[in-house]
């Protein structure tokens, strides 16, 4: 090539301008609605919840005042808090092991059509078979309580990571495709330089639907070992406070199942916003 | 050379083109003519049925390569999203294994040229349709290609982007004198910028006129606005009328 002369520069304006946002403690303006509203209407509804009972003296042994539920929950911190533990263990070791098996699968699919059209259906078999149906079967067959309940978390949460990610990586652009078939890229280049990161948006999002699949998965396998007695998630002192009628401690480990499930949610959405912020259409904010 | 799909259909019939080094050519003609086809046969993506490309090997062979460097430009920009302009840009020397000080260097450069110098950081989705176009031409000049390929790369541009972008490209051409083949079905387009059209027909794919452009270059405004441009264009316009009634 001879010495480039260059065009001269493009006028900054023609880039689309980006609108200063104004922000209110920090946060953007307009995000606080999305904030303040929810937490309002749950407010309201433990208000009213709260009077109810107090009103028609309803008593706790059918359903305990949200005051009781939270003064037990400070009460049995201590079991409680190990029960959480326990169940979040299982829940991000399923969590990971399905994102990484998924994901792994993934790409052996997208290698060939034959492989996908040979084994997809075993995972759909896998999908579709009810977690209570197998689970007994899968807490006899392996030894380790622990284990068993991971495995019966995996098949739960698997299957949206491959079957999102199976898409993902044959969604590429077909343009971008022959670009890289015109500079005679390799398979692990076009793996690693187009398919991935044109996988990585449904990655993430089947990796949010795992995330509270997995949690689900490690509570009905805890229920199915709890009725063994060889369990001690959350799952089974739920179960243990139903035989001992200690209905408020019930509906404080259902309370902290909850918040595991939100936090969970929120914490896979954050992953997919940092993650995708500077390109993909879902985390682009509207104008106007 | 001949391009028969697996349905059946007859792409292309009894194409035979002659592509001098550093012309400016244009395929012309109606959707369905099979100057798409042609072109990503020239690429190397598809292969003919019948019939062979040959590339006069001896000017490359002092560079040790068996076939000359190509470029592409879709129609549509085609930029990897997640991917800053520099990022798409340096995507060809990536690909060749080039450590990425150089790489960078050389796409920086390549950005420069078509007008972007400052954008490197910029995602694809923060700039204008023209811009991006751009983008996608420095990437098909960054491996200083011997052959660009141009698939209506304008198409999808309004009239006063796709007038600077003629120009630019123009000035790129002029200054590096790689060979151009150019798809449009602009007739005007067609003229502006290219030595020579070639208008093809559909149903069969065929080449029915090659009409030489004689205006001499640099081409401008006020050649735009000729009368030999008007005249120009309309035995263009003609050539093509012949190809849509065969």
């Amino acid at each position: 090539m001879s010495e480039a002369i260059a065009l001269p520069r493009l006028e900054e304006e023609e880039a689309r301008p980006r609108p200063a946002v104004r922000r209110v403690l920090g946060l953007p303006r307009d995000a606080w609605p999305r904030i303040l509203m929810p937490l309002l209407i749950g407010i309201a509804s433990l208000a009213a919840w709260e009077i109810a009972v107090r009103v028609n003296e309803v008593p706790p042994w059918i359903v305990p005042a949200p005051s009781v539920i939270w003064a037990t929950l400070l009460r049995d911190w201590h079991t409680l808090s190990v029960s959480l533990w326990i169940t979040l263990q299982i829940t991000f070791a399923a969590l990971a092991v399905a994102a990484g098996l998924g994901l792994a699968l993934a790409i052996l699919f997208a290698q060939s059509k034959w492989i996908e059209l040979s084994l997809f259906p075993y995972a759909v078999v896998l999908q579709v078979t009810p977690i209570v149906a197998i689970a007994p079967l899968i807490i006899i067959w392996v030894d380790d309580v622990r284990l068993a309940l991971l495995i019966c978390a995996w098949i739960v949460a698997f299957f949206p990571i491959l079957s999102n990610t199976t898409l993902g990586l044959n969604s590429a652009d077909h343009n971008l495709r022959d670009l890289f078939r015109l500079y005679r890229a390799s398979r692990l280049q076009e793996l690693f330089y187009l398919r991935l990161p044109a996988a990585m948006p449904l990655f993430l999002a089947g990796l949010r639907i795992s995330g509270g699949l997995a949690l689900i998965g490690a509570i009905v396998a805890e229920f199915v070992a709890g009725t063994g007695g060889r369990a001690s998630g959350l799952a089974y002192r739920i179960l243990e406070a139903g035989y001992q009628l200690q209905i408020p401690r019930m509906f404080a480990a259902l309370f902290l199942i909850c918040v595991t499930g939100i936090v969970i949610f929120l914490v896979l959405g954050l992953v997919q916003h940092l993650l995708l912020r500077h390109w993909h259409e879902s985390a682009i904010r509207r104008e106007g | 050379m001949e391009k028969r799909f697996a349905n059946g259909t007859l792409a292309l019939r009894g194409v035979d083109l002659d592509i001098g080094r550093g012309d400016f050519l244009s395929l012309l003609g109606p959707s369905g003519c099979g100057k798409s086809t042609l072109l990503r046969i020239l690429a190397g993506l598809i292969a003919p049925s019948a019939g062979s490309l040959d590339w006069p090997t001896a000017p490359y062979d002092a560079r040790g390569a068996a076939q000359p460097k190509l470029g592409f430009v879709f129609q549509e920009p085609t930029l990897m999203p997640w991917a800053t302009a520099l990022a798409n840009v340096a995507l060809p020397l990536r690909l060749e294994g080039m450590p990425r000080a150089e790489r960078e260097d050389r796409a920086a450069s390549a950005l420069a040229r078509v007008g972007l110098a400052g954008f490197e950081k910029a995602y694809p989705r923060a700039l204008s349709g023209g811009m991006k176009m751009r983008v996608s031409i420095a990437r098909a000049l960054v491996t200083s290609p011997d052959i660009l390929l141009m698939d209506e790369p304008f198409a999808a541009l309004d009239e006063i982007t796709r007038f600077r972008l003629n120009n630019d490209l123009l000035t790129i051409w002029q200054e590096a004198r790689f060979t151009v083949v150019f798809v449009t079905h602009s007739v005007f387009e067609s003229v502006y910028l290219s030595e020579r059209v070639v208008v093809m027909a559909a149903r069969p794919g065929r080449v029915v006129r090659e009409i030489a452009i004689a205006a001499p270059y640099p081409r401008d405004e006020a050649f735009r606005t000729s009368a030999e441009y008007a005249a120009l264009c309309r035995t263009v316009s003609l050539g093509l009328g012949e190809a849509i009634a065969a």
